[in-house]
């Protein structure tokens, strides 16, 4: 192989939406080398302007996706040797959204559809009363508790065509929001979520394609989530033209 | 930009998209086929004979395959957005009903 394997030939997108382009750097080739390791290496030592996004390193805060070799992937829990091809990666900004510079993207639009999906939190009771208890083995908080560790790195957000070919689709991530705080016991805008997801963006956009849930770096099933709220809004429209 | 599409559950999105666009477009066909038994009775027979040829049963081996692919992947569909199910049990569920197809074609065929 020689010295060309210690050298990785890495493109990485620099630019708006319109006027970018990608550029290839040479890399050092490490033995242990995330790929965020790796755009860090380039902002360090070839181009002090390249702009990216990390926070915590470690997978938690979802701030790092990336698209790697066109798939989006967490950065920084994705090791090189597992997508390098014949030396070279390519590094986008995430897909379905807005790039401001370089590998950052807008993430507004992501954020804005959990607000419309009626994703805010709205109590059911006062400081005053007594707290209900929750008990862990119920069905619907078994539901609630499958969802609960999404880390909103919008990677689902990014691999879904249904976002892609439809601007208004709220997507995986808020919809599976919104399935677990329907399935909350404490949570008391139930009818407010059963009819923020079932407008025009809503979840009955999903062609259950499943690339929320074959992406999910948390091994998360949005696309299971976006299926249970199909069945309870088409229930609760069954339900209210009888009443 | 393209992401990787590779996985099950999104070819088998692009085959049921796909055949029933397909058999969108062949129905009208069809129906207006039927209508000439009414309209034009020797334009039919003329066109039944045509299809005792061997690429026109070749077209319609493709029209069963698209509608055994639409049918069955519909009742995917259905199953996994209308059922809570745990996938073991769907998975399950599935190979009964493609076990309880193959001998029921199987049978169907040996009668015809």
């Amino acid at each position: 192989m020689g010295r060309d394997s210690d050298v990785l030939q890495v493109s990485v997108w620099r630019g708006a939406s319109a006027q970018g382009r990608y550029r290839t750097y040479e890399v050092p080739a490490q033995e242990n080398q995330t790929v965020l390791d790796v755009v860090s290496w380039i902002q360090h030592y070839a181009d002090a302007s390249l702009t990216y996004r990390f926070a915590c390193r470690v997978g938690m805060c979802g701030s790092c996706a990336m698209m790697v070799n066109d798939q989006p992937r967490w950065t920084c829990r994705t090791h090189v040797r597992k997508v390098v091809k014949e030396g070279k990666v390519r590094i986008g900004p995430l897909r379905n959204l807005p790039v401001i510079k370089d590998l950052a993207t807008d993430m507004d639009p992501f954020f804005d559809k959990w607000v419309t999906a009626g994703g805010v939190h709205a109590p059911s009771a006062t400081r005053d009363e007594p707290i209900p208890p929750v008990n862990p083995e119920e069905t619907a908080r078994l539901e609630a508790s499958a969802g609960i560790e999404c880390i909103n790195c919008a990677i689902c957000y990014a691999a879904c065509d249904t976002v892609a070919g439809n601007p208004d689709y709220l997507g995986p991530a808020a919809l599976q929001r919104a399935w677990t705080l329907l399935n909350d016991g404490k949570h008391g805008a139930r009818d407010q979520i059963l009819d923020a997801v079932s407008g025009t963006g809503g979840c009955h956009n999903c062609h259950s394609m499943g690339s929320c849930t074959a992406f999910c770096p948390n091994d998360l099933d949005p696309m299971s989530a976006i299926a249970g709220l199909k069945r309870e809004t088409a229930r609760t429209f069954f339900r209210r033209r009888r009443g | 930009m393209r992401p990787a599409r590779a996985h099950p559950l999104w070819l088998a999105f692009v085959l049921h998209r796909v055949s029933g666009l397909a058999l969108a477009l062949f129905l009208p066909l069809h129906f207006w086929v039927l209508s000439l038994a009414l309209t034009q009775p020797e334009r039919l027979n003329r066109f039944l004979s045509f299809t005792e040829q061997p690429i026109a049963k070749l077209a319609e081996f493709g029209l069963v395959f698209l509608l055994a692919v639409h049918m069955f992947g519909g009742l995917r569909l259905i199953a996994l957005e209308w059922l809570p199910w745990s996938a073991p049990q769907k998975t399950l569920a599935a190979g009964a009903v493609s076990v309880a197809a193959l001998i029921s074609g199987a049978f169907f065929l040996q009668v015809v």
